[in-house]
């Protein structure tokens, strides 16, 4: 086991660079000019502009750009300074994080209950009233985009019952985050319901089960603890990755609440040419995307003996 | 001051006045409504076993047998299976007409039951300890340390070895046979009055079939257990068994004394069923076989439901269902326990 960790944080290394890399040339390879944009419609004179890039290091070739920012990032945990206001990325992150793990937490909680709830219901029911009626709002939930979900839901809850502000504060609260990760989760949501249902209704027929019934265990210990050890396993893999997903696919939901995460963050370093702000905030996902896998596999192994880990 | 009370260790006596037979099925009746039509898997199965007993019920696949003993054990599927009518008496009371809660203090306490496929049947994630000490802890109540214990002096007594460096291992991570040990141990946990076993060692290799068949029935012996032996082999049945029940298309076709029955078969089927057992003097021969398949149970054939399959039927075959009539000598004097269902029933013993 401890091998194996050792060898999976041992790849971390070159999927680090490797994604750094790619997300560095992507950026570079949009079209557009970071310190034209700067200085808007007016522009400026060329040498103001060569002085400029000349600051920030932009006039280098793309290697030695590349060098210099991992060499900064690694050895001094520097993620360089923004464009347009010079402020540090670290800076920047340490503002929008809290809150980006603030809504993911939110919605992950949501999702984890209630997709539970529905999926051991549908699963313990299966072929029922109560299963296709979860089947159907499921499957009504996953063919709805999320933006349209998430003005559905602002324009109810917030304009027409008044329920919710329709904007998050700058600090938000985590009452005000219930309806953002209520959108933000609904999806995985679906998938979790429907991911327990099946595995639930599959493992509720196999000759284990039987096994269960004919030793008289009472009725509670036979689903509490036969059915639901063997029918987590594929769940929890499902929602390991979820949590990576929901930190970094939140631009949407940032945006219709006016949420200044990272979801929102990423999108204006898109439009703004922003190189190192994006690249600092894809390589914190990836880094979160790594561990979480991570922590996934080795929870794997302890629901399942069958799993081994040399 | 407490005192420790000594007979709390001992087996708890076998309890009641009851002096019937320990288990006795009388004419049940389990039929599956599917999409197609009722599957009639059991049609009127009578029969009964003695505490120290061993019932061998024979028969293919989709004979029955199967199904009848998930009916006693109370794990049948319901739906889509249905009990129209019978009776299982167990100790003479009927178990079909006790609340869920009886019964299931019954399962695993009094009546235990060994499967076939020990991997499957066994839960993977969780360790055999756990398994085998849940018994104790559910029926008796044991805290899980005590639990632990029992569980590895029930893997000593059924012959696994190091038995306490293996209690925490996972299903998968013993052999078939040991795996096989274990569902026996788990059946015996609580010393039940009954064990069923259904096909215990169809999955496993020969060797490893006999030891598992002589451990069970040593174990029999020791706790003068009855046991009901369902097989599709004859081979496991002969040392085993006192007594032999088979079974066609849901009906039990034949009875007799294990002996006997090898001897002088009163029924086409049970003399198909032996003739098809390979024997070395006959080497290089065909292998006898019964010719057809095993009928649809959605669509029984009329009169005797081996009639397609039969050498010997006539026109009265295809029309009358044959009873099951006690089976006589030629002279007339009795054969105890023996009963065959077949209209031509004495040709085929006597002819």
């Amino acid at each position: 086991m401890g091998r194996y960790v050792a060898r999976r944080l041992l790849q971390m290394i070159p999927v680090f660079f490797g994604t750094t890399l790619l997300i560095f040339l992507m950026v570079h390879s949009l079209p557009g000019d970071p310190v034209l944009a700067m200085f808007g419609d007016k522009g400026a004179d060329p040498a103001t502009l060569a002085a400029k890039r000349h600051e920030l290091g932009l006039d280098k070739s793309l290697p030695e750009q590349y060098f210099v920012y991992m060499r900064d990032m690694i050895l001094h945990l520097d993620f360089g300074d923004q464009i347009r206001n010079g402020r540090p990325v670290t800076e920047v992150l340490g503002d929008a994080f809290p809150i980006t793990l603030q809504l993911a937490a939110l919605a992950f909680v949501f999702e984890l209950t209630f997709g539970l709830a529905l999926g051991i219901i549908g699963g313990l029911r299966a072929g029922r009233l109560a299963d296709n009626a979860i089947l159907l709002f499921t499957l009504l939930i996953m063919s709805i985009p999320v933006f349209v979900l998430g003005y559905i839901i602002k324009m109810v809850f917030a304009f027409n019952l008044g329920w919710i502000s329709p904007n998050v504060s700058t600090v938000p609260q985590w009452d005000e985050l219930i309806a953002p990760a209520v959108v933000l989760g609904g999806l995985s949501l679906a998938y979790v319901a429907r991911l327990t249902r099946t595995s639930m209704a599959e493992n509720l027929r196999s000759d284990y089960m039987r096994t269960a019934v004919a030793k008289g265990l009472p009725k509670r210990r036979i689903i509490g603890v036969h059915l639901m050890r063997n029918s987590m396993i594929p769940v929890v893999t499902l929602l390991g990755t979820d949590l990576g997903a929901l930190m970094g696919g939140a631009v949407v939901t940032e945006q219709i609440f006016n949420i200044k995460g990272i979801g929102g963050i990423i999108a204006e370093s898109i439009s703004r040419r922003e190189g190192t702000t994006l690249v600092g905030l894809v390589t914190i996902l990836v880094l979160v995307y790594l561990v979480t896998s991570l922590l996934i596999d080795l929870l794997y192994a302890v629901l399942d003996p069958r799993i081994r880990y040399a | 001051m407490s005192t420790i009370n000594k007979n709390a260790t001992v087996p708890a006596p076998r309890e009641g006045g009851h002096t019937g037979p320990l288990l006795e099925v009388k004419d049940l009746h389990v039929e599956f409504h599917t999409r197609d039509g009722v599957a009639k898997a059991v049609n009127g199965v009578n029969y009964s076993v003695d505490a120290g007993e061993t019932l061998a019920v024979l028969g293919e696949s989709g004979s029955g047998k199967s199904v009848t003993a998930q009916a006693i054990m109370g794990i049948l599927d319901m739906p889509p299976g249905k009990i129209p009518q019978g009776e299982i008496l167990f100790r003479g009371e009927d178990m079909l007409k006790m609340s869920d809660e009886e019964r299931r203090k019954i399962r695993g306490r009094k009546i235990a039951m060994i499967f076939q496929d020990a991997l499957s049947s066994l839960n993977p994630v969780l360790s055999v300890g756990y398994q085998l000490g849940e018994m104790f802890r559910v029926h008796q109540g044991l805290s899980k340390k005590d639990a632990k214990t029992r569980a590895i002096e029930l893997m000593d007594k059924v012959k696994i070895p190091a038995a306490k460096a293996r209690v925490s291992d996972y299903p998968h991570q013993f052999s078939g046979g040991m795996r096989q040990r274990i569902m026996i141990a788990m059946a015996l946990a609580l010393e039940p009055e009954l064990i069923i076993a259904d096909e215990p060692t169809t999955a496993l290799d020969v060797t490893v079939q006999a030891q598992v068949m002589d451990l069970l029935a040593e174990l029999q012996r020791e706790y003068n257990m009855g046991l009901i032996l369902i097989t599709h082999d004859l081979g496991v049945v002969a040392d085993v068994a006192d007594k032999i029940a088979v079974m066609y298309a849901g009906r039990i076709v034949e009875q007799a004394p294990v002996h006997e029955l090898y001897a002088r078969p009163a029924h086409p089927y049970t003399r198909g069923l032996l003739d098809s057992i390979p024997r070395l003097d006959q080497k290089g021969q065909e292998l006898y076989a019964i010719k057809g398949l095993p009928p649809n149970l959605l669509k029984v054939p009329t009169g005797c439901a081996f009639n397609p399959r039969c050498p010997k039927a006539t026109d009265l075959c295809r029309t009358d269902i044959p009873a099951l009539v006690p089976v006589t000598e030629q002279d007339g004097s009795d054969l105890p326990g023996r009963k065959s269902a077949c209209h031509f029933w004495k040709e085929t013993i006597h002819g």
